[in-house]
């Protein structure tokens, strides 16, 4: 395949809403339709429609073995919120458990992953390696979060012959620091190493934003006398506001469903000190067998992110409008 | 920003020195994007040479002084690969990904040309479902799709697996190919049709071999997300000779966690593939990723 027109095509790739065809006036529907839809749209049937429900209806009920067994109306819910110290517990200063966990994901995860991206996206705009800077922040994007939390166990690792981090402070610290084994550490180093894997994306997203603003505009503010403060703050920051936040959207999507690298790194420990929403709902119910609960735990996730497909629907919708 | 300026400025001749002097202007860049590069690059590269050392290597130094020592071997590799079953689990993750991939890219193809130039009852409401669809988490099909597989002993082969990967790949292909497929221009679908070309003719020798940047994007996409997928195989696939390599390196942590040559050597097996697809086709990659942003 040629570069060039791969390119122009790839370029097309919508990347938000677009208007669908009207039905011309007169034109009957057409009866192929069923040969094209009938397939995906049974699976999609059978393999998320009908999951979705059975979950929403499991989780009012006991639940043994996935079955219907006793209606217990919100008990799974209260239990979770008030009697699980793992998932919610307000009690201590601050508060802990996997609800928690996913609120500090989702606040420290979300802003520097953000923030970062954007400083190398700036910086990488003005050297003449911007690419290979973008491919070397961008790569860990294209690998497993198994492998990256088995990268991270090596940095992170208590022997200092091992861990690059424990190596680097061996000098003042005298002693490996363990990382992912201790409480008040072990947070941070996962969510650290979250940041890691994501930054390429938020810098490869920004850059084409920042790449997008005309440089007349720019031009044009400087020539009437703005700063470089006033044109970063009066123009580049509002002109990437809504790159910046379906950004953002789609890191808190990523927090809601964060697990592999929980599950691999720390086993959601120590104790059940790094848990977090979705590793509450794999282990309550696969290893677990507490089916009804681990269901209460599905909807929670799913709840959070019903915002989330409201605005989705949202953007499509108004992009109909003509 | 001031770069933006600067390049703006037609280029004349520049002596050597003034050329220094410019990059010298760019020191503190220069060096920022230096640390930048190096906090991304040290730990892969680590956990790269350190697959390649001898165990009793990796117990006493650290992998950053092995270029002092040079030694290193393939020892590591063809331990992981025969002695712990690496290979069976590349294998695996192989017979896995390559339907769970084919099939979406197929019926998500399908299904976009029926929501883009087809028209039938209801099809904006249904579009509207197919994106609602797009956030339901595979947790909540857990528990349903487990009572559902287990009398078809489906759990035991890969065909959970390829149902599940392939249900929850739909909504999303079908989003990002319909959104491609409506920019197609239609003077040339609606002339086909008037020269009597069925829909599935059109399908066939317009809407896909136009759309073929798209749909590669989305496949690639798709491949690499069920490549790198744990949590499906931990839950559809139960038999332990069928894991992938995700479940093996997991279980290979949880059982030796100091065996830090093993671990390195299957986690470098388990990166190469990505890696590969990654470097010969980043511009489809990267493209495929930004658009599964909303996945």
């Amino acid at each position: 395949m040629t570069a060039g027109p791969a390119d122009e095509t790839l370029n097309r790739l919508p990347l938000g809403p677009v208007k669908p065809t009207p039905r011309p006036a007169g034109r009957r529907y057409d009866k192929s339709t069923l040969l094209f839809l009938g397939v995906p749209g049974l699976l999609m049937a059978v393999f998320l429609v009908y999951p979705t429900i059975y979950t929403i209806a499991l989780s009012f009920n006991r639940g043994r073995r996935g079955e219907f067994t006793e209606w217990v109306g919100f008990q799974h819910y209260i239990n979770l919120l008030t009697g699980d110290k793992s998932f919610l517990d307000v009690t201590t200063f601050p508060p802990e458990g996997a609800i928690w966990n996913n609120l500090l994901w989702a606040v420290f995860y979300t802003s520097l992953v953000i923030f970062l991206g954007l400083i190398v996206a700036v910086l990488a705009s003005r050297v003449r390696y911007e690419s290979a800077i973008k491919a070397v922040v961008f790569l860990p994007m294209a690998i497993a979060a198994t492998a990256l939390a088995i990268i991270w166990n090596f940095v992170y690792a208590p022997d200092a012959n091992i861990g690059l981090l424990n190596a680097i402070l061996d000098p003042l610290t005298q002693q490996g620091i363990s990382w992912l084994g201790n409480p008040s550490l072990v947070n941070a180093a996962l969510i650290a190493a979250g940041v890691w894997g994501s930054v390429g994306f938020a810098t490869v997203i920004l850059s084409a934003a920042l790449k997008s603003i005309p440089s007349e505009i720019l031009e044009a503010a400087r020539v009437d006398g703005a700063t470089e403060r006033q044109v970063f703050f009066g123009i580049i920051i509002p002109m990437v506001s809504l790159p910046i936040s379906v950004l953002a959207v789609t890191l808190l999507v990523n927090v809601v469903k964060l697990f592999d690298l929980i599950y691999v790194l720390t086993n959601g420990g120590p104790g059940v000190k790094s848990r977090v929403i979705a590793f509450t709902m794999y282990f309550e119910s696969i290893p677990g067998g507490q089916f009804g609960r681990g269901a209460a735990v599905a909807v929670i996730m799913l709840i959070l992110l019903l915002p989330i497909m409201a605005y989705n629907i949202r953007r499509f919708r108004s992009s109909r409008v003509t | 920003m001031t770069a933006v300026a600067e390049e703006q400025v037609p280029a004349r001749e520049r002596t050597t020195s003034e050329r220094i002097v410019r990059f010298l202007n760019k020191t503190p860049i220069h060096v920022a994007l230096g640390i930048i590069a190096l906090i991304w690059l040290a730990p892969t590269i680590g956990l790269f040479v350190t697959s390649f050392r001898p165990r009793s290597d990796i117990q006493v130094t650290g992998w950053w002084e092995s270029f002092l020592q040079f030694r290193f071997t393939l020892a590591n590799y063809s331990e992981v690969l025969s002695g712990q079953g690496m290979l069976q689990a590349f294998i695996n993750t192989l017979l896995i990904a390559v339907p769970s991939t084919l099939i979406p890219v197929a019926l998500a193809s399908m299904a976009a040309y029926a929501f883009s130039w087809l028209h039938f009852p209801f099809r904006d409401g249904l579009f509207l479902l197919v994106v609602a669809l797009l956030m339901i988490p595979v947790q909540v099909a857990f528990i349903p799709l487990l009572k559902l597989f287990a009398p078809t002993g489906l759990l035991n082969s890969y065909g959970a697996i390829w149902l599940t990967h392939t249900a929850f790949a739909l909504p999303f292909g079908i989003f990002l190919l319909r959104n491609f497929f409506i920019t197609l221009p239609r003077d040339l679908i609606e002339a086909a049709r008037i020269d009597g070309s069925s829909t599935i003719g059109i399908f066939r020798t317009i809407v896909v071999p136009l759309s073929v940047p798209a749909i590669a994007a989305y496949g690639i996409f798709q491949f690499l997300w069920v490549w790198n997928d744990l949590l499906m195989a931990l839950v559809f696939v139960q038999d332990g000779s069928q894991w992938p390599m995700t479940k093996a390196i997991q279980n290979l942590l949880s059982q030796y966690g100091t065996e830090w040559h093993l671990l390195a050597a299957g986690a470098f097996l388990l990166m190469a593939v990505p890696l590969i697809v990654f470097f010969s086709l980043q511009r489809y990659f990267v493209q495929g990723l930004l658009a599964g942003s909303v996945k």
